[in-house]
């Protein structure tokens, strides 16, 4: 990143008035093209473009495949079989604990990488490990709370509404196992390595999948959650 | 009339063997046949001259031929664009009034206008076979349809294992079979004939064999029939149904005499359960286990 | 320990498996052993198996799909062979048997020789249109390749070890499920899709990243080449609707694995939500195939005419037009499904709309021509051969849009040969008339002419006659995948189809041998000036093999058409731009990551077919190790000296004088 010397918060400066979405954006307007940015007049766009453009279409197609399964509970939805109902499942208490949880890692994520932009080796490892801590909570929540409905005989297996139910919030908790899984490995890397070009670019696809994901929730707890105890 | 001569045309190159989709004998299959020619006609006025123009123009201007001119940089002309995109968008706004008005007319659901009231019957599904059930005569047929001549037929179709498709190539429209649904299918065969019917989608090993005999008699012969069924031979009671749920293959057409009035019901809504599926004879076949279903 | 592996997995009870099997593990042993012999191991692992090249790549996965086409079109010699034989007899093959051959007769051509050898060409093919040096992700677009090779390692396992699925080449539910389908076939179609499906997504991520931000200088979204942007269309559509295929297939496993509820006809499951979200897949991949292969075409018509593609902002919104419509007409595949006058209405509508863009896609090649010089070169054939049958093919297409017209034909033979028409004739020639176009590119030397015309001679004849039949056999009745029939009176069509099966075969026999004659005489079909169709777009500006950094410098576009402009500029001053000041290149090195992931994909995608849990577990956590070690390495680039540069482009610039000089003196003669 700071390969011209520049302090990094100055280049970090810099960068953000040259480039405010990070994404080159600025050769669509009336200026002259941006070098590096990836249109056509200018050649190829720089690596940091090229990396997050990549991960951001990646990240589209994991939205795709979220909302398969947001379509087929949805579709499961009324198919209970007799069994529980959407409002024998939820428990609003852990769930909105579950949220905060994750709502703020998603804040000390963002903290993360403000700290990484500051070239702060210790601030970022700080907030690097309470986001995956709280990713760790958020995990143990969700384990407790399938834990407790298999006791009470409320398993996927018993009607294609579980099924629907289980299959939409156990792939967002199995992506935020990835997520820590990943986490953990940058945070590795991070300390070995330091802020080399290619580790500052896995952290910002880092903390694009972890937002991602939260966003993924609050659909979550909107659909399946909040409107399975509305009537 | 062109449309008459090219479903003869048509009918003379299957080799005078048309007993398939182009030979109907009931009023659905003759329009869906006939849309079928409308749409095969109005795209064939576009792409045998498509495929004339290419031959023509490869021929046309081939590297050796030095009467044609050579226009290296010429590569647009407004006026052809708008022919270009004209064509398709004409073509296809026909073919899409012919899709819309055909869809609302040939609907499977849509009963059929008649003057005399609908047969009923309810067709099941099974692995491999058939099973009809008629409320109205109270009896139950495998593997073997008899409907009334000039009378509607009105179907009721569900499947008690996996998806089929009930078709009756002659008759017209087919329909999926599917569990947990009834799809309605509404037929008509216009004089006596014997056709064959049969599964149009994969269902399994059997799946080859799952026709059933379509005999389509006058009306006097087909009451004469149900007649002569009720009462007599085995009966559909819960044993029998559900003996006839476990697979089976080249079944023989059988009739019964009598049939639980709300059999069709408690198979369609899944209050009794799908059919079991494969019973693998020798359980150390692992990984490869194979039905035999009364195939030897 | 072995999950439910067992001896009796083998069918040593069933002959035809068993001989394939043994015949093609001698094969593969022979080539090993060769390799070994040879010593070749360490020249195949350091530029062929660890290699990032896009090239490299793309050759790797044309040579994947062209055996995998060889395997399925063996299928479909059997499967023609039995129905001809099967009527009112049972044939050679019992269904359990039968059913998994055009299983995996549709699962082999779609996955496993189509989309690799449309994928071998965007990867061989793109970058250098667009003059640049690699893919935005080189060593990602490795193990996309790797993931795909593993997934049809997969199905040729399940040839010897245990069973393919008999359920088609689209599982549809119940009958996939576990009560209806108890053995591994359906988990083996699962794991091996899964894997290869996960590869082809990321190779949409890479290469739609690729299209839009690596692109060299003065390259603008309306100068690239006609392919670039079938490229860009159908990576959008991978990035679009694989995500479907991969949570449908999850769903399935879930189902199969655990006992969910998403599918079965038990506890409220929806069967016919898995024929909704596969189609919302399947039928964009259709698109994803032929796109290219439109782009192939549209690259051919032009070459071969000495012209522009006519009306090229036309092709690029028709291209774009039916890369967004694609993704709204799944429906038309179970119109039989009684959703109602309304749905099939807005279904057959939208399903026709495509052939608006198709249409104009057709009249465009065809005045292409018109004014040209067409050259009547074997990709040519293959060109023409593709109008006159996929026209044909569009049209039988259009007729099942029509709701009642469907009504008569769905999942009739009539479907069966309508597909093939635009499958065959579409993607599959389009597919050899690439890579008779780009193989010099390749590997410095033309294809044989001579087999190459008998090749398409036999192919369109052979095609004709193996799939009229199957159209009228369609009118007559005759559904699909029927392992017998008991209707005399299609002996003599079935008979027919089978005789244009032969005549197919020795059209690909031609194919081979097309290929030995020409490695055999590669010395006089040597292709020396890099330029050998006259061609027009920037991979025509390297020389034949291009070296691996494409280009000694980055061209710097200045129309419409690239290379052509380039030409004409140096035709015109008889001489060749200033030779460039050369610096030294970075490339990214080469990555074994691709071929470990891939070995472990394989090992737990078996290891979750045969439900060896420990063996799976193992594997995903030796592909994680695998990754993190990846991901530790600090090497990325290595530098090419300018000198090594300079030597490569002053060759090339050689043979171009020479050219230029030739040119020159025809010019004078003239």
């Amino acid at each position: 990143m700071s390969d011209l010397g520049l302090p990094a918060a100055v280049e970090t400066l810099r960068r953000v008035r040259e480039d405010p979405h990070r994404l080159g954006h600025r050769g669509h307007g009336p200026d002259s093209p941006v070098e590096g940015a990836g249109h056509g007049a200018t050649g190829p766009a720089r690596k940091r473009i090229v990396v997050g453009y990549g991960f951001w279409i990646f990240l589209l197609s994991d939205i795709v495949m979220f909302a398969c399964f947001f379509a087929a509970f949805a579709v499961l939805r009324g198919a209970t079989a007799g069994g529980p109902t959407p409002r024998d499942v939820v428990e609003l208490p852990r769930v909105g604990l579950e949220t905060a949880a994750l709502l703020l890692s998603s804040y000390t994520c963002g903290l993360s990488f403000a700290a990484t932009n500051a070239r702060s080796l210790l601030w970022t490892q700080v907030f690097l490990l309470v986001t995956g801590l709280l990713g760790l909570a958020f995990v143990g929540l969700e384990l407790q709370e399938f834990i407790s409905l298999a006791a009470r005989g409320i398993t996927p297996q018993r009607s294609a509404f579980l099924t629907g139910f289980f299959g939409l919030v156990g792939l967002h908790g199995l992506h935020v196992t990835v997520a820590g899984m990943w986490l953990a490995t940058m945070m590795a890397q991070v300390q070995v390595k330091g802020f080399r070009r290619e580790i500052v670019h896995r952290l910002i696809c880092f903390n694009l999948f972890w937002h991602a994901l939260d966003i993924v929730w609050i659909g979550i707890f909107t659909i399946v959650y909040l409107m399975g105890v509305t009537p | 009339m062109a449309r008459r001569a090219a479903v003869g045309l048509a009918a003379a190159g299957l080799g005078g063997c048309a007993r398939g989709v182009l030979d109907p004998v009931g009023p659905v299959g003759a329009d869906d046949s006939a849309i079928f020619f409308d749409a095969l006609m109005v795209m064939l006025v576009i792409v045998i001259p498509t495929i004339l123009l290419a031959f023509w123009m490869a021929w046309r201007y081939r590297a050796s031929n030095p009467k044609a001119e050579y226009l290296p940089n010429w590569s647009y002309s407004g006026r052809i664009e708008a022919v270009v995109w004209s064509i398709p968008i004409l073509t296809i706004m026909f073919i899409g009034g012919i899709i819309w008005i055909g869809s609302y007319r040939l609907d499977p659901f849509k009963p059929l206008p008649s003057k005399s009231p609908p047969l009923e019957v309810q067709v099941v599904a099974l692995d491999w076979k058939w099973l009809f059930i008629y409320p109205q005569q109270g009896i139950a047929t495998v593997n073997q349809l008899v409907v009334p001549a000039g009378t509607p037929v009105h179907f009721s179709i569900t499947s008690a294992s996996v998806f089929n498709v009930f078709f009756v190539p002659r008759l017209g429209s087919m329909i999926y079979a599917m569990p947990g649904m009834v799809s309605q299918l509404n037929l008509q065969a216009d004089r006596p004939a014997l056709l064959f019917g049969q599964s149009a989608q994969f269902s399994g090993d059997g799946f080859s064999d799952m026709q059933f005999q379509v005999r389509s008699v006058a009306p006097a012969e087909f009451q004469a029939w149900a007649q002569a069924a009720r009462g007599a031979g085995p009966m559909l009671d819960p044993a029998a149904y559900a003996q006839l749920m476990r697979q089976s293959q080249r079944v023989s057409p059988v009739t019964y005499g009598g049939v639980d009035p709300q059999l069709f019901q408690a198979v369609a809504t899944q209050a009794i359960g799908p059919g079991p599926g494969p019973q693998p004879e020798n359980p150390s076949h692992s990984g490869r286990e194979v039905s035999t279903g009364g195939r030897r | 320990m072995f999950g439910k592996l067992s001896w009796s997995a083998i069918p040593l009870d069933q002959p035809i498996p068993l001989i394939t099997s043994v015949v093609l593990i001698l094969t593969i042993l022979g080539v090993l052993g060769l390799v070994t012999a040879k010593g070749w191991w360490p020249y195949l692992w350091r530029e062929w198996i660890t290699s990032v090249d896009h090239k490299r790549i793309g050759i790797m996965y044309c040579l994947l799909g062209s055996v995998m086409l060889i395997r399925g079109f063996a299928d479909a010699i059997m499967m023609r062979s039995q129905q001809a034989l099967a009527i009112n007899a049972p044939g050679y093959l019992p269904p359990e048997h039968y059913n998994q051959i055009f299983s995996a007769h549709g699962t082999i051509m779609i996955f496993f020789a189509a989309m690799p050898l449309v994928i071998g060409l965007m990867n061989f093919v793109t970058p250098l249109q667009l003059g640049v040096r690699d893919v935005a992700f080189p060593t990602l677009n490795s193990v996309s390749f790797w993931l795909t090779a593993s997934g049809a390692l997969l199905v040729n396992v399940s040839l010897f070890i245990g069973e393919f699925a008999r359920t088609g080449w689209l599982p549809y539910p119940p009958l996939s499920e576990a009560t209806y389908s108890p053995g591994v076939g359906v988990d083996y179609y699962l794991w091996a899709v899964q894997i290869s499906g996960v590869g082809t997504l990321m190779t949409g991520i890479n290469f739609v990243t690729t299209v839009l931000k690596m692109r060299c200088p003065g390259m603008t979204y309306l100068r690239m080449p006609m392919f670039c942007w079938t490229v860009l269309a159908a990576s959008l559509l991978i990035v679009a609707v694989f995500p479907i295929l991969t949570a449908t297939l999850a769903m399935l496993s879930l189902d199969r694995y655990f006992g969910f509820h998403y599918f079965t006809n038990t506890a409220g499951g929806n069967p016919m939500m898995f024929v909704n979200l596969i189609w919302a897949w399947g039928h964009p991949e259709v698109y994803i195939l032929v796109l290219p292969a439109f782009g192939i075409f549209s690259e051919i018509f032009s070459t071969f005419s000495g012209k522009p593609l006519f009306g090229y902002r036309s092709m690029v919104a028709a291209t774009l037009f039916i890369c967004i419509v694609a993704m709204m007409v799944w429906l038309h595949h179970f119109f039989t499904m009684g959703a109602g006058a309304a749905v099939n209405t807005a279904f057959g509508i939208s399903t026709s709309i495509i052939a608006v863009g198709t249409g104009v896609k057709i009249y465009n090649w065809i005045f292409t021509m018109y004014g040209g010089r067409v050259r009547f070169s074997v990709p040519m054939l293959w060109s023409l051969g593709f109008i006159f049958t996929f026209v044909i093919g569009g049209m039988t297409g259009v007729l099942l849009a029509v709701p009642p017209a469907d009504f008569l034909v769905h999942n009739s033979m009539f479907l069966v040969a309508h597909f093939h028409n635009v499958i065959v004739g579409g993607v599959v020639f389009g597919l050899f008339a690439g890579i008779d176009y780009w193989f010099p590119k390749a590997f410095g030397f033309r294809l044989h002419e001579g087999w190459g015309k008998a090749a398409f001679w036999f192919a369109l004849v052979g095609f004709w006659v193996t799939f009229a039949p199957l159209y009228i056999l369609g009118l007559q009745g005759m559904t699909r995948r029927l392992q017998h029939v008991n209707i005399e009176e299609w002996r003599p069509l079935l008979d027919l189809s089978l005789v244009g099966v032969g005549i197919l075969i020795v059209g690909a026999v031609c194919q081979v041998v097309m290929l030995v004659v020409s490695i055999l005489r590669r010395d006089e079909l040597r292709d020396v000036t890099g330029d050998p169709w006259d061609g027009r777009s920037l991979e025509w500006a390297t020389p034949s093999p291009a070296p691996f950094f494409n280009f000694a410098v980055m061209p710097n576009v200045q129309g419409e058409e690239a290379y052509w402009d380039i030409k004409l500029r140096a035709v015109e001053s008889q001489q060749l731009s200033p030779e460039p000041r050369y610096e030294p290149i970075e490339m990214p090195v080469n990555s074994p990551v691709g071929f470990y992931t891939a070995f472990f994909a394989t090992v737990t995608g078996f290891a979750l077919i045969w439900q060896i849990w420990w063996l799976a577990g193992l594997g995903l956590a030796a592909a994680f190790a695998g990754f993190v070690v990846f991901a530790w390495r600090d090497v990325h680039e290595f530098h090419v000296p300018a000198e090594e540069v300079a030597r490569v482009d002053r060759a090339r610039r050689s043979a171009r004088e020479a050219l230029l000089e030739r040119l020159g003196q025809q010019g004078a003669a003239t």
